[in-house]
């Protein structure tokens, strides 16, 4: 009788499993619906089959998009997690002033996306921005025109996505690293570990855990990412650092194009279920099931 | 405490009771416009106080952007909160509130008021009539056809102000060797295909861009012309610098008002900028209309009035319908706006030199120029743009695969 074993605590979760049904479900539902359908600038039911879809794959916009999407995904996954360990590991080397360094690093992640593209758009203007500033230095070798260039803007999202991510990385390693037994590091260092051969091989794999919820939390702002880049570069130059959230926000908005965006969140909805399902599917419930065995 | 109370009272009774002595004649309208910019706002508050004029309450909702806005006022309509008027361009934008009867017809005032006597030029009352019924109020006329062009620049290096993008195209080298950014362009979606349908219209004329544009002429398209426009466009953008991505407009005029840049492609509310910096048309800078046949394109704002289920709404809608068009209205508003107003009958005697080259050029009807968001849906603009866009910034995208893409949107049905 499992599904009656904790009646009380799915009691308390109804009103959250009603919401989640209606709320999501059903939008999702209504998006695929609308997706079949020629709507413009109201949602109205005359359906053209899968058109939108057609006319979606046609886009050279929308392979943009995916493609950036992709870029972002892996350089801000990997950057905060590899960037945010240091920071976790350097932090945990008992410095003096620890807490200044923490609250330092841990501050972008306070500012709103929004602000953050504004800071990083002005520092990487070619004309008034860092280039410029080294330039009046001295420096007329410096370059830094990677928001301007069609092929680096992404990676100067990429930046400005990491330096507010990687804070927030650090912190959640830092509460891992500070939940290490110390008996294990006094094993270590009698069986005369190196200490980066310790933190690579004897303590990151005891903090997967950490990892895991660090992973599910940048990957759940990466498939929104949105915000950052209409403030950093509005999708330009052109539209090369456009993202399927833009896509979609753009046709919903200011393109009076509500039928292909519906079928753009539903093809962002199933890429996303197909990269997250297998993943989960292992990770909450493989694992648990070989771990109770 | 008491006495506190007192002073409250005596604050808010006269209020209270003016309030209800006044409610017999008394109108409130909710506005939904994007005019948030200093000129912008001069303008709209001139429609705001002749309203309040009238007796009336002016509720004004400003939005930033006009996309934005606009996706307020749809939004609000279809959530069964509209309100009483909202702003969009003269374009197909609100098609779709028409064809679904959620607009106010307007046809009672305007065959009152003989709007369809008035109105100039006609193709105005075409963008506002659907099946014989007016539906929108038209109140002003902004051009893109203008090349802005710093005189400065232009004495500096010895050259004669550019009046074709041949011209200008033949002095732009001697402008970047003197150290001057020839074009100063911002790197935004609209900016660049706005400044590429005038490149477009000045090379190919008007017929074969509305055959094109409207007619969807593939054999127009492909005869040869609209190439050499892409070619003259790509031509164009190495001139530019590499600050351009993103720029808002407003900082790319200011470049050539500081003398940093020789010319801007843009539309006539760029003059507003050189107003506010003090410089003087056709001394300090030059608005010249490119090509040898002079166009002025029919862009501009409408006003239209989402249906409302309190019936008393209309009236006040169709008050302010008519307040909008009345000629002395018109002649404050659009001089503050610095756009042309939608009938001749206004006094423009308050216009600088470029606005009046711009009055006396609508008078000709041959002159007068449609955008291709007039006969086009926003899908269909965006689909088209967007390439135009990708052309600018990818020197990797050719001339041949642009055309192909563009057959792709004409032939799309969009």
């Amino acid at each position: 009788m499992p599904l009656f074993r904790n009646i009380a605590s799915i009691i308390a979760l109804l009103p959250m499993i009603i919401i989640s049904l209606t709320v999501f479900v059903g939008c999702i539902i209504y998006s695929f619906i609308y997706s079949l359908t020629n709507s413009k600038l109201i949602p109205v039911t005359n359906f053209v089959g899968f058109d939108q879809y057609e006319r979606l794959f046609k886009q050279r916009k929308w392979d943009v998009a995916v493609e950036n999407i992709f870029i972002y995904g892996f350089v801000f996954t990997i950057g905060c997690l590899i960037i945010g360990f240091l920071l976790a590991v350097l932090i945990d080397q008992k410095i003096r002033g620890e807490s200044l360094f923490r609250t330092i690093f841990l501050y972008p992640y306070a500012m709103s996306f929004v602000v953050t593209g504004l800071v990083w758009k002005w520092v990487l203007n070619p004309t008034f921005g860092l280039e410029n500033s080294m330039h009046m230095w001295g420096f007329s070798w410096f370059e830094l025109d990677w928001l301007v260039n069609r092929d680096l803007a992404i990676y100067a999202v990429c930046i400005a996505a990491v330096w507010q991510g990687a804070g927030f990385v650090m912190v959640l390693m830092l509460a891992g690293l500070r939940g290490i037994d110390e008996d294990i590091w006094k094993s270590l260092s009698i069986e005369g570990v190196a200490k980066w051969k310790s933190y690579l091989f004897v303590i990151l794999p005891m903090l997967r855990p950490m990892v895991v919820t660090a992973i599910v939390l940048i990957a759940a702002g990466v498939v929104k990412v949105y915000d950052l880049i209409l403030a950093l570069t509005s999708g330009g130059p052109g539209y090369a650092t456009t993202t399927p959230a833009m896509y979609v926000m753009e046709n919903f908005f200011s393109r009076a194009n509500l039928g292909q965006a519906f079928a753009a969140s539903i093809i962002m909805f199933i890429s996303v279920v197909c990269i997250l399902a297998p993943w989960a599917f292992y990770e909450f419930y493989l694992r648990n099931k070989y771990a109770a065995n | 405490m008491k006495k506190f109370f007192s002073i409250l009272l005596t604050l808010f009774l006269p209020l209270s009771f003016t309030n209800v002595s006044k409610a017999a004649g008394h109108m409130e309208a909710e506005v939904i416009h994007w005019w948030t910019s200093g000129g912008e706002q001069a303008a709209i508050s001139q429609f705001a106080e002749a309203w309040q004029e009238m007796g009336n309450t002016w509720i004004d909702t400003a939005i930033t952007g006009g996309d934005n806005a606009r996706g307020t006022t749809v939004n609000r309509i279809i959530g069964g909160n509209p309100p009483t008027a909202a702003q969009f361009n003269i374009s197909k934008q609100f098609v779709d509130l028409v064809e679904q009867g959620l607009l106010q017809s307007l046809e009672e005032v305007a065959s009152a008021e003989g709007w369809r006597d008035f109105i100039y030029p006609p193709e105005l009352i075409e963008t506002c009539e659907f099946e014989g019924e007016f539906y929108c109020v038209p109140v002003n006329i902004h051009s893109w056809q203008w090349m802005w062009i710093n005189n400065d620049v232009y004495k500096q290096v010895g050259l004669p102000v550019p009046q074709t993008f041949e011209e200008f195209l033949a002095g732009a080298p001697t402008i970047q060797d003197a150290g001057i950014i020839p074009l100063a362009l911002g790197g935004q979606g609209w900016q660049e295909s706005g400044m590429f349908d005038v490149v477009a219209s000045s090379i190919m004329g008007f017929p074969l861009m509305q055959s094109i544009y409207r007619d969807k002429d593939v054999d127009a398209f492909r005869d040869g012309r609209f190439e050499s426009v892409l070619n003259t466009f790509r031509e164009l953008n190495t001139f530019t610098d590499e600050g351009s991505p993103g720029r808002l407009w407003n900082d790319t005029t200011a470049m050539v008002i500081e003398g940093k840049a020789a010319m801007q492609v843009m539309g006539d509310w760029a003059r507003g900028e050189f107003a506010v910096a003090g410089k003087e048309a056709m001394v300090d800078y030059s608005c010249v209309i490119p090509g040898k046949e002079k166009y002025v394109a029919l862009g501009g704002d409408v006003f239209v009035f989402p249906k409302n289920d309190d019936p008393k709404v209309k009236d006040v809608q169709l008050a302010m319908a008519s307040m909008m068009v009345n000629p002395t209205v018109q002649a404050k508003f659009n001089n503050a706006k610095g756009s042309l107003p939608m009938r001749l009958d206004v006094d423009t005697s308050a216009a600088d030199a470029c606005m009046q080259m711009g009055l006396d050029l609508i008078q000709n009807p041959d002159a007068i120029m449609r955008e291709s968001d007039d006969w086009n849906t926003p899908a269909f603009t965006s689909a088209w743009d967007d390439i135009i866009s990708e052309f600018r910034n990818d020197p990797n995208y050719t001339v041949a695969q642009v055309m192909d893409d563009l057959e792709g949107v004409l032939t799309s049905g969009l």
